[in-house]
């Protein structure tokens, strides 16, 4: 049975278009799984979104309960082997919970800001001319802030609060998406294919969103998934300076932030969370490595 | 490879009507950098206004808080422009930024120019060190793990760089706190100074470019000098570190790129040692799109620099920005989020003429 669906997979002539499309996500998949570090990255990230999924299962306690009477409890003491916080929070239970933080911030932003950025990539790189030049220029004036000083700037408007950082995140991440949709969209928009559709008469509408984005979709994904790190570290530096999740929410960055204050005492407060955080972010850096050496044949055989 | 502009070469300079067409073509990209340049900081500006005015529900609250008389709300309105239609307040908006007046703190109850001028410093110093940090160690690294691919120093080299890339960069720096100052002690603790040395500096060290290792050195007062230098070694390192991640990577892909190369080939056929063709023939080439990345890195510290002043209380921009943020004096947010992005136009700026002037080709 296995080796059979083997075979339809590898088949060289594919019987239909869903068969070849799975045959050659198979071959990336094949590809992804023999590169050791990718992989480890895979695994990483498959723990978070279990630890997410099941938080309940996962976690010993709640992660919000107060037990003052087991405050700052160090690690491996008994019932907290990741020990207590300053509110005798279990430590252990509030990284578990966390996750569930941090993926809902990766997961809004990576499905609102990448489409922005493909939409403005796509526009300016097919229509050219003048739109072309306001487009890229607007994205230019983004580009030349750092991202976490434009999010700390849009979170002082708009208020603390983690909808708010969210928000500020997604603006200040979509120029780089623009770049690389834009980059992909010149070298097809004057291909074959596409005058192909243009003399059968298709609207500037469903040759950018049928035939042109779909193309830059790979590159896009790739950028996200190295990007993911990145919107991670903003989230938690959000959270760390008081500015994203609000207490008591177990957001890793805001965790770090409260333990600062016990640092030299009980230094596990601190540690703790980090670590977490660091992982996480270096799970999305495997894998995406991985990836952009599958799914972006130019870079790989250095 | 390199097929040369016969415009370039030194002779060309002799002909009248060529060298005409040289100083129209440079007054021609000369203006057009200007106008980019002009476009870019109006965009920056206008977002800093959009965020700084539009944004807020009431700028007036943000400034005067929620317990001023409809009266004074009136006046402060009246005061602020606010009843102007918007684009006539962006214009004045911008009238006032291109004078320097980026307004008031409510904090220091001084200009927010003044006290920029007074925090920038202690940012670029920060920044100016770790990114020679990043670059001594960087290059380096990036050339070795680049002369032998897959080797255990280039996966060493990897596995550095995207520890780098995976850090929170303020817990980096708590734990670095943590180790060297709390447990070990061998770093000075947070700030630029101890207390006691900062008041000798105040009084006794001439203060000509706010840069305290610069002013102590020039004023010869070196016991200040290693005070100083104790504690800005952590914060320089972590910040280094980062800037270290970035460069070797980059540098090994530049490097992979050149040795494969037929120049490189051509010199090693001649017999030329393999240092020589890698640390001369090919780094030499590699120097080139190196610059842009070394000012992209420095640029970047900026803004790793809001998280790391805030966990080494050091008083740069960085920490000022924060400190303005929880005091809701967006006045001093605005104009510090406005120099940081003006910095960093200029880096890209400086680092596109360096550009032209190390590469021939680039020139236009």
């Amino acid at each position: 049975m296995k080796a059979l669906r083997r075979d339809w997979l590898l088949d060289p002539n594919p019987a239909s278009r869903g068969q070849a499309r799975a045959g050659q996500f198979y071959l990336g998949w094949l590809r992804l799984m023999r590169n050791p570090l990718a992989v480890i990255g895979l695994v990483i990230i498959a723990i978070l979104i279990v630890m997410a999924v099941f938080a309940p299962l996962v976690a010993t306690h709640d992660p919000i309960a107060q037990n003052l009477a087991g405050r700052l409890q160090p690690p491996l003491s008994p019932g907290h082997w990741l020990g207590t916080d300053e509110f005798g929070r279990d430590i252990y239970s509030r990284i578990v919970y966390g996750s569930r933080v941090t993926l809902y911030i990766v997961l809004l932003v990576t499905l609102t800001a990448p489409v922005f950025g493909l939409l403005i990539g796509t526009v300016a790189g097919y229509f050219g001319g003048w739109i072309d030049t306001m487009l890229m220029r607007l994205t230019d004036i983004f580009l030349a802030f750092p991202r976490l000083i434009l999010a700390l700037a849009f979170v002082a408007a708009l208020g603390p609060g983690i909808g708010n950082a969210i928000l500020a995140i997604a603006l200040t991440a979509w120029p780089p998406y623009a770049r690389v949709a834009r980059a992909e969209t010149l070298t097809v928009r004057n291909s074959d294919y596409i005058a192909a559709v243009q003399l059968q008469g298709a609207g500037s509408g469903r040759i950018l969103f049928s035939h042109i984005a779909p193309i830059c979709v790979p590159s896009v994904i790739i950028r996200v998934t190295l990007d993911m790190a990145g919107i991670i570290l903003t989230a938690a530096g959000l959270g760390f300076l008081g500015l994203g999740a609000q207490p008591p929410l177990p957001e890793w960055g805001l965790m770090i932030s409260t333990g600062r204050k016990f640092m030299f005492d009980q230094w596990w407060v601190a540690t703790m969370p980090g670590m977490a955080i660091f992982i996480v972010s270096l799970g999305f850096n495997l894998l995406g490595d991985g990836l952009r050496d599958v799914l972006d044949p130019r870079s790989t055989g250095k | 490879m390199a097929s040369i502009d016969p415009s370039l070469s030194p002779h060309a300079e002799a002909d009248g009507p060529r060298r005409g067409e040289r100083i129209l073509a440079f007054a021609k990209s000369a203006a057009k950098l200007i106008a980019t340049l002009l476009v870019t900081v109006l965009g920056l500006l206008a977002i800093t206004f959009i965020i700084g005015r539009v944004v807020p529900i009431d700028p007036v609250l943000a400034v005067l808080g929620e317990r001023a008389t409809a009266e004074q709300a009136e006046a402060a309105r009246e005061a602020m422009g606010l009843n102007e239609p918007l684009w006539v307040q962006f214009a004045l908006y911008v009238r006032d930024a291109a004078q320097g007046d980026f307004g008031k703190s409510l904090l220091t109850a001084r200009p927010v120019i003044e006290d920029i001028a007074r925090v920038f410093p202690a940012t670029l110093e920060l920044a100016t060190i770790a990114t020679i940090i990043g670059v001594v160690l960087g290059i380096p690294a990036g050339v070795l793990a680049a002369t032998k691919p897959g080797s255990w120093v280039d996966q060493l080299v990897r596995l550095i760089g995207l520890m780098g890339y995976s850090m929170p960069i303020f817990w980096l720096g708590l734990m670095g706190l943590l180790i060297f100052y709390g447990n070990l002690g061998w770093v000075g603790g947070p700030g630029r100074l101890d207390t006691s040395y900062e008041f000798i500096y105040d009084l006794d060290v001439p203060q000509r470019t706010g840069a305290i290792l610069l002013d102590t050195a020039l004023a010869g007062a070196w016991d200040v000098f290693r005070n100083a230098l104790t504690h800005i070694v952590l914060p320089a390192t972590v910040l280094g570190y980062y800037s270290m991640a970035y460069i070797s990577r980059m540098t090994r892909s530049f490097m992979l790129e050149q040795l494969s190369q037929e120049y490189v080939t051509t010199a090693r056929v001649k017999g030329m040692p393999e240092w020589r063709v890698v640390w001369v023939h090919a780094l030499r080439n590699v120097m080139v799109p190196l610059i842009t990345v070394i000012a992209l890195s420095y640029a970047n510290l900026l803004e790793g620099s809001v998280l790391t002043e805030t966990v080494f209380a050091w008083p740069g921009l960085g920490l000022y920005i924060t400190n303005a943020l929880f005091s809701a004096d967006m006045a001093a947010v605005m104009g510090g989020t406005i120099m940081v992005g003006l910095v960093f136009i200029c880096l890209n700026l400086l680092s596109d003429a360096l550009y032209r002037f190390v590469d021939p080709r680039a020139r236009p």
